[in-house]
């Protein structure tokens, strides 16, 4: 394996570790960030360090004084280690809005963690007028201020212009990286592609891209590789772990992903005019395909379609996380297209705290036998 | 000599001419309109839209027992089970079409709000994307203060304004203004009435069985903006308050014993069953937090004050704030315990109560219990269970009573 690539895939699998080691290396304060789209680039141009929190493997126990059982796991997760102090080492956390799961979580926060500040971010769902692009840039500069005040150090036009910049890189980087891993299968199995990617979660963006930088070198050099069978993959996110070997088992490679994890973060580029903000709201607005904003005619299932083409993926497989409601309510309506389309579909329902793999193993294996 | 209906008659009258008018509407050609039960209807009934509220649809099959085939169906079509039943029910009506209990016509427009919940969203855009016509979105982000920011208000705002030229260009002709105005007003004076009238039920006798509440949640959303909507909450004001001029409590064979507070939406499936176990114990339903989910109070031709109402419910609101009015609540109704229904239907609401629960304890002493249901799916209500759950309530509050704590 490719030195640096190992390691990114050993920072992805330790979380706590590696946001220990970005925080000394950097001497920045870390700011925790739930799913998904929390503009970590205001957050990393007033100095401090954004890691990415979405839940993990744990007891849930503590959580249950707030959350029902039938609450997304990442949610009962977050809440759970943030009332047992593995978030402690965060100056606050940052809680979108995207479901009404978020938004109860959000509230809850002061109560169950109170020793970690909680800072709301919610962007507008509304994406079709002017009003949500100028809402966009109220609360960009609110956002601003709030990190300021953590961090006491003023987000100037040129860290904010870095930061951007820094993130664009990382964007590019990671598409490029998703690009070569569906023609280096084997070296970027479905584990090592999922872990590379999610330790940019933990490090310091900067570290991160110059590694990222080197394994896409790397693989560039390296003759393509094949496996017997090519998927997309869609929805939130693709854990545990357990989860998957199965794919590593039995062949299948992600050709290309539709993941709230991964590529949703950054497939959309922005429009080149206009300031820092606006470019950043410009990407908000143009996100397309996305079962966390409204969307008029939902593009989704087209979108799957067309990336089923592109990759020449044999299927479409949805990693549909229990009781989360925008993945399940796209769900019936994506699969409709997909069907009309020829399209086989694996539907899978996971959990973050799952324990046995066997019922996914057998529909996986029955599945490729299908292929 | 035309015989005088009572409210209650007269809400069931005017809720079957409602189902019929949108029929009517559709065949006359009016475009019709499916709107969440908190959308500012004020700029549709402006344009003379036929409105009809999937929701309060929804709840009517429930309440009438024909939601089974509509679940069933939802399921087949790819819907979890986890997924809100009035969801489930509506977008499976959205392909059958055809309910004995109720019928809506196709829709030209479908109307969302996000102040009640963002699982909307995600359900009035498949209906809309099902139906091939255009979607209307008003958007209310929360947040975490008591207050809603300024900046939301002009998020809103800005939206209502685009929603009117939205409309304009659907229905091919001009907003009326004037029109909007005269429904502000009725809408302000229809939520007041409906706010009136609930509010009586702090009396102590209550003058009526608090379940009544959930009968007038329909003609609420339905009819706010419109005369007889008006008319209607004012007549069960002066009713109620007959009642309690003639010293009449909620019941005329059975006192009053203890008064609590329902958290949640009622099990309609099961409203009357859940009802009777409370009656048998002298238990009445005094309040819950719907009252205040319509008092959608602003001044008439203000629109950021319509903004404002519209995005401060408490879904958009700290935490801080539910529990407050909760607490209220519970001192001014004069509450001696709280059925919190854990519905798992509603996440929003679920995922606070545990808190809410435990404020209302700490700092009111009141005590509560919870049960699991459905608002509308009658799998998972057991009424074994919300027996048990409404004893163990009984015995907690008849001890605070003995201990003099009440």
């Amino acid at each position: 394996m490719i030195a640096v690539l190992d390691e990114l895939v050993k920072k992805g699998k330790n979380p706590k570790a590696t946001v220990l080691e970005a925080m000394k290396d950097s001497g920045r304060k870390a700011v925790g960030c739930f799913p998904i789209y929390v503009p970590e680039e205001i957050i990393y141009a007033a100095g401090l360090l954004p890691v990415g929190v979405w839940g993990g493997k744990t007891d849930i126990k503590l959580a249950d004084k707030y959350l029902q059982s039938f609450c997304c796991s990442i949610m009962r997760a977050n809440m759970e280690f943030g009332m047992k102090g593995t978030y402690d080492m965060l100056s606050a956390v940052v809680i979108t809005a995207y479901c009404d799961t978020l938004r109860a979580v959000m509230v809850n926060w002061p109560y169950a963690v109170p020793n970690v500040k909680v800072v709301p971010f919610v962007y507008p769902q509304n994406r079709q007028g002017d009003s949500a692009f100028r809402y966009t840039l109220e609360i960009f500069d609110k956002f601003q201020s709030e990190m300021e005040s953590i961090s006491g150090k003023k987000v100037t036009a040129e860290r904010l212009e870095e930061a951007f910049d820094l993130y664009e890189q990382w964007r590019a980087l990671s598409q490029e990286f998703t690009t070569l891993a569906a023609t280096h299968p084997v070296t970027i199995n479905a584990k090592v592609r999922h872990y590379a990617l999610r330790a940019s979660y933990y490090m310091d963006k900067k570290t991160y891209t110059e590694k990222l930088m080197e394994v896409n070198q790397a693989l560039k050099s390296m003759p393509d590789e094949q496996v017997k069978f090519k998927v997309v993959v869609t929805g939130l996110l693709a854990e545990p772990e357990g989860f998957l070997d199965l794919f590593v088992a039995n062949n299948i490679s992600f050709v290309a992903d539709d993941l709230a994890q991964e590529s949703r973060q950054f497939r959309t580029p922005t429009r080149p005019e206009g300031t820092v903000y606006e470019k950043m709201a410009w990407r908000i607005m143009d996100l397309r395909g996305d079962t966390f904003f409204y969307e008029e005619n939902k593009s989704r299932g087209r979108m799957l379609i067309d990336m089923v083409k592109e990759s020449s993926a044999d299927a479409v497989v949805v990693c549909l996380y229990k009781f989360c409601d925008p993945e399940e309510f796209d769900y019936p309506v994506y699969k409709k297209e997909l069907e009309a389309a020829g399209i086989p579909i694996l539907y899978l329902e996971i959990e973050q705290q799952m324990d046995s793999m066997e019922q996914l193993r057998t529909r996986i294996q029955t599945f490729t036998e299908i292929l | 000599m035309t015989k005088i209906l009572s409210s209650k008659q007269r809400l069931n009258q005017l809720l079957a001419e409602h189902y019929q008018e949108a029929q009517d509407a559709k065949e006359a050609g009016r475009p019709v309109a499916w709107a969440t039960s908190i959308f500012p209807q004020e700029i549709l009934e402006a344009m003379g839209f036929a409105i009809v509220y999937p929701e309060n649809h929804a709840a009517a099959i429930g309440a009438r027992k024909d939601a089974p085939q509509f679940l069933k169906k939802a399921e087949s079509d790819g819907y979890s089970i986890d997924n809100c039943s009035y969801a489930r029910i509506n977008l499976a009506y959205a392909e059958l079409l055809h309910s004995d209990a109720a019928n809506i016509p196709v829709p030209d427009l479908i109307c969302c709000c996000s102040n009640i919940c963002l699982t909307t969203i995600k359900w009035y855009e498949n209906l809309a994307k099902h139906f091939n016509c255009p979607m209307i979105i008003i958007d209310t982000p929360s947040g975490m203060t008591d207050d809603i920011s300024e900046e939301r208000v002009r998020y809103i705002r800005g939206q209502l304004e685009e929603a009117i030229v939205q409309l304009e260009e659907i229905a091919g002709k001009k907003f009326d203004y004037d029109k909007f105005k005269d429904v502000m007003r009725i809408s302000n004076e229809t939520a007041t009435w409906w706010l009136k009238a609930t509010d009586l039920l702090k009396h102590k006798p209550s003058p009526a069985m608090g379940f009544d509440m959930f009968n007038y949640m329909a003609p609420i959303v339905c009819f706010r903006g419109i005369e007889s909507g008006r008319l209607l909450f004012k007549q069960w004001y002066e009713e109620l308050e007959k009642r309690i001029e003639n010293g009449q409590g909620p019941w005329d064979d059975k006192e009053e014993k203890f008064r609590v507070l329902w958290d949640g939406i009622p099990c309609w499936p099961y409203l009357s069953s859940t009802y009777k176990v409370l009656k048998k114990n002298g238990i009445n339903m005094v309040t819950s937090t719907y009252p205040e989910s319509w008092s959608l109070l602003y001044d008439v031709g203000d629109l950021d004050g319509m903004a404002r109402a519209y995005g401060s419910l408490l879904v958009q609101r700290s935490m801080d704030h539910g529990v407050r009015r909760l607490c209220r609540l519970a001192s001014e109704f004069n509450v001696d315990g709280a059925i919190f229904h854990s519905n798992r239907s509603c996440k929003g609401m679920d995922f606070k109560q545990f808190e809410i629960a435990r404020q209302l304890k700490l700092q009111y002493g009141v005590p509560s219990v919870f049960f699991d249901g459905d608002q509308t799916d009658p799998s998972a209500f057991s009424i074994a269970q919300y027996e048990t759950r409404v004893q163990a309530l009984l015995e907690m509050m008849a001890s605070n009573v003995e201990k003099g704590d009440r």
